[in-house]
């Protein structure tokens, strides 16, 4: 009881000086938060065709019904998922996501001409979308093997976010049981995309993943 | 001098056109090409739910999202390590028996390793960090990692925050994520 006691003192402390605090990476920065630049979740999973990977980034978080129909994706902003296929944990290929007037354009899986954190849109496009608007049923491309959507969907995420912030500032001991989800009812601006896995280059059968949100210089 | 400088702009301005009528004859969408020539900066950068959330304190966390995950280790494992340590001061291993140097080794490097030949799960009782998939109760197994000791037995009102599932049905067909509310 006393370690316990100990325990949420010390993480109150911590908290506080951290400020509000999301999760998973919803609004995680100062710098992004509510900016089409905010990377809330990624996903990684075997497509419903078990010779595909399917990808999903989502942004912008937190998403009230009525705020919905007017997020959008910025035509300054490029999504771009990173894959790292030998292990160094620095890109060896890149899908770029990029937006003109409502129109997602994909690029890759390609080389990139330069590795970090500065990018320009590689090659010619694999595929492009129109953003799906909010309401209306999901608008996919499907060419060149690769399935790419853009648009409002809910948010997957679940967690008792508020529970959790009251432990860490000490007016709560544990969650509740059962706890109460944080994110139900909200969406979010999210990036499906789905292409064979035989494009990610894998060694020993695996892969690492990232997403990144750059913005126009 | 001005003369030489308006022969210089003239020369930039003719290459300018150049590259651009060049990249236009490349592809026939046009629309494509507003892209060209254009450079993008990261300022989030993500693979694992809620590592900077949770173990980056203040300017840590701008700095963290704008990080390669190559250096990420370097800059950001000891601070992980004293983080994980205030969140549980009686942190001595976890249920995959990593240190608190090992484990935070781990998470500093924010990539996600993602199987191709096998299942891909956060974790699914068996597998461990193979992908992600959207059903994944992702927190519930971070809290039992960073709280619940080597048998994930302790701190038990902390190593789940009891909600198990999403709040609407995902789709098994692409895009697989639920109708927006």
């Amino acid at each position: 009881m006393k370690t316990k006691k100990l325990l949420l003192a010390i993480l109150g402390v911590g908290m506080i000086t951290a400020g509000i605090v999301f999760a998973a990476d919803h609004a995680d920065t100062p710098a992004t938060t509510g900016k089409t630049t905010d990377i809330t979740d990624v996903y990684a999973f075997q497509g419903q065709n078990t010779s595909n990977m399917a990808f999903v980034i989502n942004t912008q978080g937190l998403l009230t019904p009525s705020a919905t129909g007017a997020a959008s994706f910025d035509n300054n902003t490029m999504i771009e998922l990173n894959i790292d296929n030998n292990a160094d944990n620095v890109e060896d290929l890149v899908v770029q996501c990029v937006f003109n007037n409502g129109t997602m354009y994909v690029y890759g899986p390609i080389k990139p001409s330069s590795t970090g954190s500065k990018s320009i849109v590689e090659g010619t496009a694999t595929t492009s979308v129109a953003v799906t608007p909010y309401g209306q049923n999901p608008i996919i491309a499907s060419q060149n093997n690769f399935m790419a959507f853009a648009g409002p969907r809910d948010d997957p995420f679940f967690f008792d976010l508020d529970q959790y912030k009251k432990i860490i500032a000490g007016t709560a001991t544990s969650f509740n049981n059962p706890g109460n989800d944080t994110f139900k009812g909200t969406n979010v601006m999210s990036i499906v995309l789905e292409f064979p896995k035989s494009l990610l280059g894998a060694t020993n059968g695996k892969v690492n993943v990232w997403a990144e949100a750059k913005r126009k210089i | 001098m001005k003369k030489y400088t308006n022969i210089y702009l003239s020369a930039a301005l003719l290459t300018m056109v150049v590259v651009f009528f060049s990249a236009c004859s490349k592809n026939s969408d046009t629309t494509v090409n507003v892209f060209a020539g254009v450079t993008y900066q990261t300022e989030d950068q993500m693979a694992r739910p809620a590592i900077n959330t949770v173990f980056n304190l203040g300017a840590d966390k701008d700095a963290y999202n704008a990080a390669l995950p190559s250096v990420m280790g370097a800059g950001f494992q000891s601070k992980f390590q004293a983080r994980l340590l205030a969140l549980n001061p009686g942190y001595t291993t976890n249920a995959l028996g990593l240190s608190a140097s090992a484990f935070t080794g781990v998470l500093a490097t924010d990539v996600l390793t993602v199987s191709t030949t096998g299942t891909t799960t956060f974790f699914d009782g068996t597998n461990v960090l193979t992908g992600r998939a959207l059903g994944d109760d992702v927190i519930d197994t971070e809290l039992l990692l960073i709280f619940g000791g080597p048998a994930g037995t302790l701190n038990a009102g902390l190593t789940s925050d009891k909600v198990s599932t999403n709040d609407k049905a995902f789709l098994s067909t692409f895009p697989y994520l639920a109708s927006p509310w």
